[in-house]
């Protein structure tokens, strides 16, 4: 027998040393997130993923699977609590979306969307972010940027570099660069690194490939996010 | 048609893109006429606002007069609600937000490319720029919001048939986009 | 300037977990991080650029541009408040002809506020480039600004204005007797470790920072892990505003706080202690260093200890100002060189702790306390208290009572009679535990210190009558949102919308809706928030909401909605630059007839 799990009351095997989001994804149940990635060391910073394991608020791409745990996921309380995370994300920001490239395949604007939040609730902080189009092939638009750190890991862990990383502290947090100019085409970032394409918002764009697809075509034009997660980072359990 | 419900539009710092998309309902537009009657908007004549039902607001506040005309729509509106990304959330006119109103004005008016005669315009009919632009929620209370650049026409075609019969009004996951 | 930090470098033996030390001399003798350090030291520490940066961005005591020669900081804890801090600094500000939060245009002194620095009994109380002063007034201000002016060496300013007391009034079990040198360690190698370790079980101890953890259980998980290596760690990072007896037991009981760090060692099987000493406790840090030497002469710190064989020994590491590094797991990030970010647990410390080794993280009172216990049995302890609560808990009390300072009480003991011990009355409400903890009200001073009611590390701050509830909050408010380490979206931006909510109410822009929204806000920081600092950023508000709603309702203006922002100031720009003055260049911050 292996070991089981349930969450919203079905029955989930887990393997040891897995994480209730691997064990999740793994039984094809979609746990929203957004700083989390299968390929990389979990992050556990967006808070999107928080289940309620036993009565407790615990963060499911970091908090490991045990025997006996029954965790609950999709209730109208932690959607309502997500939807209003995401909310937080939107107004810290600039999220303008009809002017963004990403738009149509952002994975924020999606979990937006998967969450049906309909506007941005709180009052918005119009933060002055900057824009580096120093790069002769890539931008970063700090505006978009909601520190998830996943172009951080994947430098490190995939491109074996350490082109990015958080700095400041609260809400004066921005991403910086690993130059001495702190400018991003002093930096040894090509258009081909991991880093440069894992951004799940548009904060990092690959410059010259905005809008070839056309609306109607984009990956959540039709298809909600929980789908296309299971297909796109656990192939084998896309529905 | 004392009774038709009584609906009111505007748009304050938009491009009437919302407006239009409204209209693309098409052929609804008559189903919609029977019981709807428009009091202000762009598409009837009335200048000021009547107590009405429903109020929708286009774009987003960055002027004097944008507050006033909101403030007016929600004195005289039972719903009021955000139409569009501006509404929601500043939108594109938003963008100007990230940068200093001084810079703005003197780009455009004092040292920017071709500008001759410079001078910030100062005659009092002209409505003053506030700092930023701001959602409509963060000046008045909204009932509900309406995404979308622009929203789909038939985003104002369910929610307003949601409305006028009765329903909670609720968007599908295709009608609810951002862009 | 390479010079200076090729030596500093050398002398922290390269060590990129030394990175905080090495960015305070270099800040103390720049008074700021300059650029070419930065990438000097990347290349000496083998460590990327960005990862100085980061530490530099992440402490208050680190900046990336110029401060004054003469740095000054004003503690903003709100006893300092109380204490009419605000008009004090605008009255140095005048003095020194420098703005709060500004360098003045000599570069000769900065001026600026700071968290609560810890010396609550004794404030208004601020720092000099690192070192602390206390009791501000007219005539203090005056002779610094002198001395600044005169641009005399701190070595010479007059000792009075460093003077800190310990205000000890009321000691109890802990701080009536101080052990002898080496009492416990003998005590327990001759009772015998495992033996000891079932003392301290016995005991009851919980650890006394707040959180109760049993210290025993933690020990022995510890001592129980397969990595040989390990470490302990004394958690002296004091920064609950209103908390102040850590500095209390290191200046005066800091032979038994090591002693309790080495019995601990000896227990777990460690060979290296730290003690992480906050930032603003810099005035500390010799006469620790020479207890330090003293212990190692004495042949109770360094190899062989008490010739049982034991190697242990204690480096102190100091903090640059970040209040989240009081939580074990962020602290442990600091002890590394690294901005304190809590870490995801578990794992937690003690089977991953300092460079992911095993690793028992214990505030000072605790390690006290097992050091007493080390040598007076458990039961001596397990007598006193309650229950569930044994022993003693030594407060730091401060605010409206004559007699602010370090009050040693059983657990068990009334909030009343610590009250009356102190001298307080016309009490509204008492804020237990810090900004994190409890407001409570004057109906309630029958409920007892102890975990099962009135948890504490100590804070204790006493309001009278005259006080308004939602300043205090404000002030607390206002401190969760800066010291937010900004690692979960929950507390990033929450503590901020918090701050923001928070002040259109205070401010008076509050209208129907808004007490509801705040509340909604606060139960989601509270539930969905990474670690402790978000999970009780909201307790200051809820804790007095459910108390005085009233208060927070009669704020409110009786209107459905007002803007959370000032509508005519949001034409100033343009106003000013059309030359406007006439009506229509105004807004009323509400419609003509409130909508």
């Amino acid at each position: 027998m292996s070991k089981t799990i349930t969450i919203d009351s079905k029955a989930i095997p887990f393997e040891e040393g897995q994480t209730i989001m691997e064990a999740a994804a793994a039984a094809g149940i979609y746990i929203p997130h957004l700083c989390h990635h299968p390929d990389y060391t979990p992050h556990g910073s967006c808070k999107l993923c928080n289940v309620k394991v036993n009565g407790r608020v615990c963060s499911a791409c970091t908090f490991p699977a045990m025997e006996g745990q029954e965790i609950l996921n999709e209730t109208k309380e932690l959607n309502d609590d997500r939807r209003k995370i995401t909310q937080m994300l939107f107004v810290e920001g600039n999220h303008l979306c009809p002017g963004c490239e990403k738009s149509g395949n952002c994975k924020l604007q999606a979990v937006g969307y998967y969450l049906n939040m309909l506007d941005n609730h709180f009052v918005h902080f119009f933060a002055r972010r900057n824009l580096d189009a120093s790069h002769p092939e890539v931008l970063i638009d700090l505006n978009r940027c909601i520190f998830c750190t996943l172009c951080v890991r994947a430098s490190q862990q995939k491109d074996g570099k350490d082109v990015f990383a958080i700095s400041g502290r609260g809400i004066n947090k921005q991403l910086i660069f690993n130059a001495e100019s702190g400018l991003l085409k002093d930096t040894d970032l090509e258009a081909t690194d991991e880093a440069a394409h894992i951004c799940p918002t548009g904060a990092i764009l690959i410059k010259r490939t905005g809008y070839h697809v056309p609306i109607g075509e984009r990956i959540y034009d039709h298809k909600q996010i929980d789908q296309v997660s299971l297909e796109t980072e656990h192939p084998e359990h896309g529905k | 048609m004392a009774n038709k419900i009584r609906l009111a539009t505007t748009s304050l710092a938009g491009c009437f893109g919302c407006h239009t998309s409204f209209l693309d309902i098409d052929e609804r537009l008559l189903k919609l006429a029977e019981v709807v009657e428009f009091d202000r908007s762009p598409l009837t004549d009335i200048e000021h606002c009547n107590p009405c039902d429903i109020g929708l607001i286009e774009g987003g506040v960055c002027n004097s007069e944008n507050i006033h005309t909101l403030r007016e729509f929600r004195k005289h509106c039972k719903i009021l609600v955000a139409v569009g990304a501006c509404a929601i959330n500043g939108g594109l006119p938003g963008y100007r937000n990230t940068i200093p109103l001084e810079e703005c004005l003197g780009e455009s008016y004092l040292d920017g490319i071709g500008v001759e005669n410079p001078q910030i315009p100062s005659d009092p009919e002209l409505p003053l720029l506030l700092n930023k632009v701001y959602p409509i929620h963060e000046v008045v209370k909204i009932d509900y919001s309406l995404p979308g650049c622009p929203p789909s026409a038939d985003v104002f075609w369910k929610f307003l048939t949601d409305l006028i019969d009765g329903r909670e009004p609720s968007l599908p996951y295709e009608l609810v986009h951002y862009d | 300037m390479k010079q200076f930090i090729q030596n500093l470098a050398e002398k922290n033996g390269y060590q990129a977990s030394h990175l905080l030390q090495i960015l305070k001399a270099i800040q103390f003798r720049y008074h700021y991080v300059p650029e070419g350090a930065i990438e000097q030291l990347a290349g000496l520490l083998h460590i990327p650029r960005t990862r100085i940066i980061s530490v530099v961005e992440f402490y208050s005591f680190f900046h990336s541009y110029p401060k004054g020669q003469y740095e000054l900081l004003i503690s903003d804890s709100i006893t300092d408040h109380m204490l009419d801090k605000i008009n004090l600094t605008a009255y140095l500000a005048r003095q020194l002809k420098v703005a709060v939060g500004g360098v003045r245009e000599d570069g000769l002194v900065s001026l600026d506020n700071t968290s609560c620095t810890g010396m609550c009994d004794q404030g208004p109380a601020g720092m000099v480039n690192g070192h602390a002063l206390t009791k501000l007034d007219h005539a203090r201000i005056d002779a610094i600004a002198d001395l600044i002016n005169q641009q005399k060496p701190l070595a010479e300013w007059p000792a009075e204005l460093f003077q800190v007391e310990d205000n000890i009034r009321k000691p109890g079990l802990l701080l009536t007797q101080q052990i002898g040198h080496g009492a416990a360690l003998r005590a327990a190698f001759k009772r015998g470790l495992p033996e000891t370790l079932t003392e301290i079980e016995q005991s009851g101890l919980r650890g006394r920072g707040g959180a109760g953890f049993k210290t025993a259980m933690k020990w022995r998980f510890c001592s129980e892990e397969a990595q040989s290596e390990r470490y302990v760690v004394c958690n002296a990072d004091e920064g609950e505003p209103g908390t102040f007896k850590d500095r209390v037991l290191l200046n005066s009981y800091a032979h038994q706080v090591f002693e309790g760090m080495t019995l601990c060692a000896a227990i777990i099987g460690a060979k290296q202690g730290f003690l992480y000493l906050r930032g603003e406790y810099l005035h500390l840090l010799d006469k620790l260093q020479g207890i330090l030497d003293e212990r190692r002469k004495a042949g109770l710190l360094g190899s062989n200890i008490l010739r049982e064989g034991l190697d242990f020994d204690i480096e102190i590491r100091m903090g640059a100002g970040a209040y989240i590094c009081g939580e074990e797991s962020a602290l442990i990030e600091s002890l590394e060189g690294k901005p304190g970010i809590p870490r995801n647990r578990p794992p937690y410390p003690v089977t991953q702790g300092y460079l992911g080794k095993p690793t028992v993280v214990n505030n000072v009172e605790t390690f006290l306390a097992a050091a007493g216990i080390a040598l007076n049995g458990g039961g001596w302890f397990a007598n006193v208290g309650t229950d569930k609560s044994k022993g003693t808990k030594i407060l730091s009390i401060s605010g409206d009572c004559p007699c602010p300072g370090i009050y040693e009480y059983p657990f068990g003991t009334s909030i009343q009679s610590v009250l009356t011990d102190c001298g307080a009355n016309d009490v509204l409400g008492i804020q237990i535990g810090g900004p994190s903890g409890a407001f409570i009200s004057n109906q309630e001073f029958d409920r007892k210190l102890a975990f099962e009611d009135l948890a504490t590390g100590g804070s204790f701050i006493i309001f009278n009558n005259s006080r308004n509830i939602l300043d205090i909050v404000h002030n607390f408010t206002h401190f969760f949102a800066h010291e937010s380490c900004g690692f979960c979206t929950p507390c990033r931006v929450g503590t901020s919308l918090l701050k923001k909510q928070l002040d259109k109410i205070h401010e008076g822009h509050g209208s129907a809706g808004d007490v509801a929204a705040l509340e909604e806000l606060c139960r989601l920081v509270k539930k969905q928030s990474h670690c402790g600092l978000g999970q009780t950023a909201a307790n200051p508000i809820l804790t007095t909401l459910e108390r005085y709603p009233e208060l927070y309702q009669s704020r409110l203006k009786k209107i459905s909605y007002e803007p959370g922002f000032d509508l005519d100031g949001a034409l100033e720009i343009a106003r000013r630059m059309a030359n406007r003055t006439d009506a229509a260049a105004h807004l009323a911050q509400v419609g003509e007839d409130h909508e």
